[in-house]
């Protein structure tokens, strides 16, 4: 087999073996706590031989290990279960909702990427005079905000003090595409700000990196313009680690879209999550759960991946 | 050496925030949890902030959130990092499987994000002050394991520890007397930054409903009391906000610095 495709199947292989690993963790783990759910269904005053038979009919005197493997053979055939608070199949609740946060995050990724990139490029090429530093010193502020801060400083302004847009967020199915981009703006400026700052100063430490190259001097040498030495010698060449962290970022952008869902009303799978944690709906919290850390595992994988093919260098650990 | 403006700022107001946080009780004009005027009245004399959704003072309830805020913060970041960098150095003097094992169970934790975790754990588990702490501090302590390992492996190929190791010094002499001492300083700049993690940690799980419970309260559970009066204009919500962002980068601003100073430090001795 050839060393590059050799190197990407085992690092799918260890991807897979992850998310084998995380879906015990998240299953075992919220057994192994403190916590009865047949008892937060019937509450305090309930009988214990109501509380037996509940736990009977649900399967819960089983022994934890055979519920898991169960539970991992229904998730496998796309069979999440149902909620414990109004019985509805966890796998067609997830269904829409699941939609509407990639077409967020897909937003929010679409705008960030060139717009960190571009940015990134901007600063390295200018990299300690001013231009740098007003972007760095703005990306090191939203850097030290959490998402929701963000968020309510980003409403005021754009609903108050400029009012260009409404406070929430909401897309129903036959919304056409312009006007469900429309509702998702705000939201949309939110993750932009929160993940570009992380992406932008990751793209701008690479390229500066590859300019202490000798060929970077060498084309500095020969008289080409600070901004073609950027984009036609070092960009090139800074390409590898920009996807990676690009993709990394992307991952952040899992744990941005819950809060920021929250906050603007969004119905999508970050608030679906919220909400049945607070009502203690553990079958729903791990299914959901369990989809966030594959889209996450899943991203990291590709940043690892496109490195590997990227990078020749990689290719020969030590 | 003279001290640059910017970490004179940070640690002027990261000291005004622990003395806040410290004396809430005696400082605050209004108790946290009475109504004393109107619902969401402007900026006056009496109410420096305005007051709340229900007509409480932001000042004093913002001075309240402080201590709870911090208090909550900083007993998280202190277990995070007793338990982070024992079992860090632990990993790194022991070698072997210990490390192994060690090592594969934080990559595990650490390849989900933290704020899921912490809500499948919270799904089941009680929401009380010693739950968030535990949870928290637990789930942050991954990355003070990786960092202090990272850090003792070069520590323990030293020759000192290796004379320490040859003279018969027993483990705990090793990590305490040996490593701990030479490792300060680079962990002393990550304890801030993993302060300020769970200052947006507790403030986001707050905000989220699933922290602080009332009659308690934390800035991210004001920004959630507050945040539907920003419809109508009223700012209340900004308020804590400002709070949060006020005390991480205060506090980011001690962290760099420290961090310039331990890595010139570094450069002097000719490493």
């Amino acid at each position: 087999m050839h060393p590059v495709l050799k190197l990407v199947v085992q690092r799918i292989a260890l991807g897979l073996l992850l998310l084998l690993a995380v879906s015990a963790v998240i299953f075992l783990g919220v057994e192994a706590l403190p916590g009865d759910t047949a008892q937060a269904i019937l509450g305090q005053q309930a009988t214990p031989e109501a509380l037996a038979n509940l736990r009977e009919q649900m399967g819960l005197d089983q022994p934890a290990l055979s519920r898991y493997f169960s539970w991992l053979g229904g998730v496998l055939q796309g069979d999440l279960g149902t909620a414990l608070t109004n019985k509805a199949d966890i796998a067609q609740s997830i269904g829409q909702r699941l939609g509407n946060t990639l077409f967020l995050a897909g937003c929010a990724a679409a705008i960030s990427v060139p717009l960190a990139i571009l940015l990134g490029v901007i600063a390295a090429r200018y990299a300690g005079r001013w231009p740098d530093k007003v972007i760095s010193g703005v990306t090191l502020t939203t850097i030290s905000l959490p998402e929701f801060v963000a968020a309510y400083f980003v409403i005021f302004l754009l609903t108050q003090v400029i009012p260009i847009f409404q406070p929430v967020a909401m897309v129903f199915p036959g919304m056409s595409f312009w006007a469900k981009l429309h509702a998702v703006a705000l939201p949309v400026i939110v993750l932009v700000l929160v993940v570009l700052a992380h992406m932008m100063r990751m793209t701008r430490a690479a390229i500066l990196n590859v300019m202490q190259s000798a060929y970077i001097e060498t084309a500095e040498l020969k008289g080409l313009s600070p901004m073609q030495v950027v984009w036609r010698h070092a960009f090139p060449n800074a390409i590898a680690p920009v996807v990676s962290v690009v993709m990394l970022n992307l991952a952040y952008l899992v744990v941005g879209v819950v809060v920021v869902e929250v906050v603007f009303g969004y119905n999508a799978l970050g608030q679906y999550l919220v909400d049945h944690v607070t009502k203690r709906d553990v079958p729903v919290v791990q299914a959901v759960g369990l989809i966030f850390a594959a889209v996450y595992i899943f991203l990291n994988m590709a940043a690892d991946i496109i490195a590997i093919v990227a990078n020749p260098r990689l290719r020969h650990p030590k | 050496m003279r001290l640059p403006l910017s970490a004179i700022v940070g640690l002027v107001l990261t000291g005004a925030f622990l003395f806040i946080g410290l004396f809430a009780q005696f400082i605050a004009p209004y108790p946290i949890d009475s109504a004393v005027g109107g619902v969401w009245e402007g900026p006056s004399a009496q109410y420096w902030l305005g007051t709340d959704t229900i007509g409480r003072d932001i000042v004093s309830r913002l001075i309240y959130g402080a201590q709870v805020t911090i208090f909550v913060a900083l007993a998280s970041s202190i277990l995070a990092f007793s338990l982070g960098s024992f079992l860090g150095f632990f990993a790194a003097v022991r070698g072997g499987w210990i490390d192994q094992t060690l090592s594969r169970v934080v990559d595990l934790v650490m390849a989900i994000p933290s704020l899921i975790v912490a809500l499948v754990m919270l799904s089941v588990l009680p929401l009380n002050l010693t739950v968030l702490i535990l949870v928290m501090g637990v789930l942050d302590s991954t990355r003070v394991f990786r960092l202090s390992r990272a850090v003792a492996m070069d520590i323990t190929v030293m020759d000192y520890v290796e004379a320490a190791k040859l003279r018969g010094e027993k483990q705990g002499w090793i990590i305490f007397r040996e490593i701990l001492p030479n490792a300060l300083s680079p962990l002393v700049a990550e304890f801030g930054l993993r302060f300020i993690f769970a200052v947006l940690f507790i403030s986001t799980l707050s905000f989220l409903g699933l922290g602080i419970q009332p009659p308690l309260t934390d800035w991210g559970g004001m920004v959630k009391e507050n945040k539907d009066g920003l419809i109508y204009g009223k700012a209340a919500a900004l308020m804590p906000a400002m709070a949060i962002a006020a005390l991480a980068i205060s506090v980011n601003l001690v962290a760099d610095w420290i961090l310039s100073r331990t890595s010139s430090l570094k450069g002097g001795r000719g490493g």
